[in-house]
């Protein structure tokens, strides 16, 4: 086929930084890995189990487009006893494939051609492609390790203009760690409390924060009304495969993203729907548990760059540790490049995230205590050979 | 704290005072004096390896053995307990509620031998009255960890 059949607003995409790296990694046999953007555990038994009991049940029938309703109620209950908020089950939730397919239907269902959409850098990956792929125009705010990669009213401001359309505020943050407290928060409200600027706050990592509790932008006043709330179950109950994730807003913004849903996907998978609710119920103890974990092998990831004198703010969310490698004098792309050729140690570059991510590299701690240590030791012998 | 210590302890007994100190993040010295005191106190009763015998060469047969007796009149069951306990072929006992008073888990080079301790040893104990013993055929767990699942890390090395 022509690659002219490609229409040239897919071909202008450049491919994921994620993916080439991920070709250089398969060539490597026995490398270990930090490289892994999910859990480390399996979904929780009782979760999987009600999997199998409905299957077995024969629930294997479509849904209704926006979720079953006891999964609806279930996240609405959920929302509001975690974060405050409440939402209508019928008619401001909806239950998607993934929150990666929340973040697509919103862009799509706000975007004019030439709207501008901020997205604060380093972020996750799709945000801008899927701003471009809906016609936006995605504006880079660069966040800053001095502001422990928050994004501060002042780069808020200066990058708003008559065109901006959206907000995505990707916090936790992949691949930062990096959280917005509620003071944080307030102050980005104050901003946008008189613009009808639409904030969508992909909060997929909401659970997993360590000794400061999540706060929802939506849960401020003045912001209800025009924020969007993205989650899911992969991060909080390890159920990345699933591809179970909701959106929580105002119901003109939910009616119109069900209207691509319907049409796009009709419904999210019908198990999945099923362990959600299992997971939404019964879960607690089990998000606890990994959240512990995940926690002491933070401190672990922390307090071994710090060691080897490597620049490491403390990440207080997700699962990500971010170290500046500026020291070294090499690329991102050269650094873990070259430790993946001589020290079998497979790190993610930042610029994967965005150019702002040049001189930091992400490393996952979603792996064995034993895996993270052997792991650093080998950075170590790699930045002593390059210092 | 101490719970916190136990936890990590329970699951890894591999990890030193150190990792401990930096995973709860408090004073190496803090977590090492907690660990020595609780081993004083008899919180922490030693550091096992949970071994799948199964997969070496080693011969091994375990038994549970549901045992019925007579409590002593000012002891209780502690006493009769002992006297089975303090036998190095009983690797545990439990008192028990239900139909039978003690499980007792008995370890072995054969079915032969621990049949004979069963015979020899323990039912003729006095104060016992009836024992019904279980051979055991497989583990499929124990501890808390599969002897069955794999852990291989079947994740995709890189994902965003």
């Amino acid at each position: 086929m022509k690659k002219e059949m490609i229409s040239s607003k897919v071909r202008d995409i450049p491919p994921s930084g994620i993916r080439k790296f991920f070709d250089i990694v398969n060539e490597i046999k026995d490398a270990i890995s930090l490289g892994v953007g999910e859990p480390d555990f399996d979904t929780p038994w009782h979760v999987r189990e009600e999997g199998i009991y409905t299957l077995e049940k024969g629930k294997t029938i479509y849904t209704s487009n926006s979720g079953l309703i006891e999964l609806r109620q279930e996240i609405s209950t959920y929302l509001s006893r975690r974060f405050n908020i409440t939402y209508n089950p019928k008619d401001q939730i909806l239950v998607t494939v993934g929150a990666s397919e929340a973040i697509d239907l919103a862009l799509r269902a706000i975007l004019n051609p030439g709207d501008e959409v901020l997205i604060p850098e380093p972020s996750y990956v799709s945000y801008k492609p899927c701003t471009i792929m809906a016609g936006g125009v995605p504006v880079t705010i660069t966040t800053k390790a001095e502001d422990e990669f928050r994004l501060t009213p002042k780069q808020l401001e200066s990058h708003i203009t008559d065109k901006t359309k959206a907000l995505i505020l990707p916090y936790p943050n992949n691949p930062t760690g990096a959280i917005m407290e509620k003071e944080d928060l307030e102050k980005i409200a104050q901003i946008l409390k008189d613009r009808d600027i639409l904030v969508i706050s992909d909060e997929i990592y909401a659970e997993l924060t360590y000794g400061k509790q999540h706060v929802s932008i939506a849960s401020l006043p003045y912001m209800y009304d025009n924020t969007l709330v993205i989650n899911g179950f992969s991060k909080a109950y390890a159920m990345t495969g699933w591809r179970m994730g909701y959106a929580a807003g105002p119901k003109e913004l939910i009616s119109a993203m069900t209207k691509i849903h319907q049409y796009a996907i009709m419904c999210a998978p019908t198990t999945s729907q099923y362990a959600g609710i299992e997971a939404l119920r019964n879960g607690d103890l089990d998000v606890a548990k990994m959240r512990d974990s995940f926690n002491y092998r933070r401190r672990i990831m922390v307090n071994g760059f710090r060691k080897m004198g490597m620049d490491c703010f403390e990440p207080l969310g997700a699962f990500y540790v971010f170290p500046s490698i500026k020291k070294l004098g090499m690329s991102s792309e050269e650094f873990c490049t070259k430790l993946l050729y001589e020290q079998k140690v497979a790190v993610v570059p930042g610029t994967a995230f965005g150019e702002s991510g040049e001189g930091f590299i992400r490393c996952s701690y979603a792996y064995s205590i034993e895996n993270i240590k052997e792991a650093l030791k080998r950075i170590e012998k790699f930045i002593k050979q390059y210092k | 704290m101490r719970e916190e210590i136990l936890e990590i302890l329970e699951k890894n007994s591999k990890l030193n005072a150190e990792d401990i100190a930096i995973m709860l993040n408090i004073p190496k010295e803090e977590v090492e004096k907690e660990i020595e005191q609780m081993e004083k106190e008899q919180i922490i009763c030693g550091y096992n390896t949970l071994i799948n015998w199964e997969k070496t060469n080693k011969d091994l047969v375990t038994a549970l053995i549901e045992v019925k007796v007579t409590p002593q009149r000012g002891e209780g069951f502690d006493k009769i307990a002992e006297r089975i306990y303090r036998f190095d072929e009983v690797k545990a006992v439990y008192l028990m509620s239900g139909g039978f008073d003690l499980t007792v888990i008995i370890e072995g080079k054969t079915m032969k031998e621990v049949a004979l301790f069963v015979a020899q040893k323990l039912a003729p104990l006095e104060a016992v009255l009836s024992t019904a013993t279980h051979f055991v055929l497989k583990k499929y767990k124990d501890h808390g960890i599969s002897f069955e699942l794999s852990d291989k890390d079947e994740r995709m090395v890189i994902s965003p």
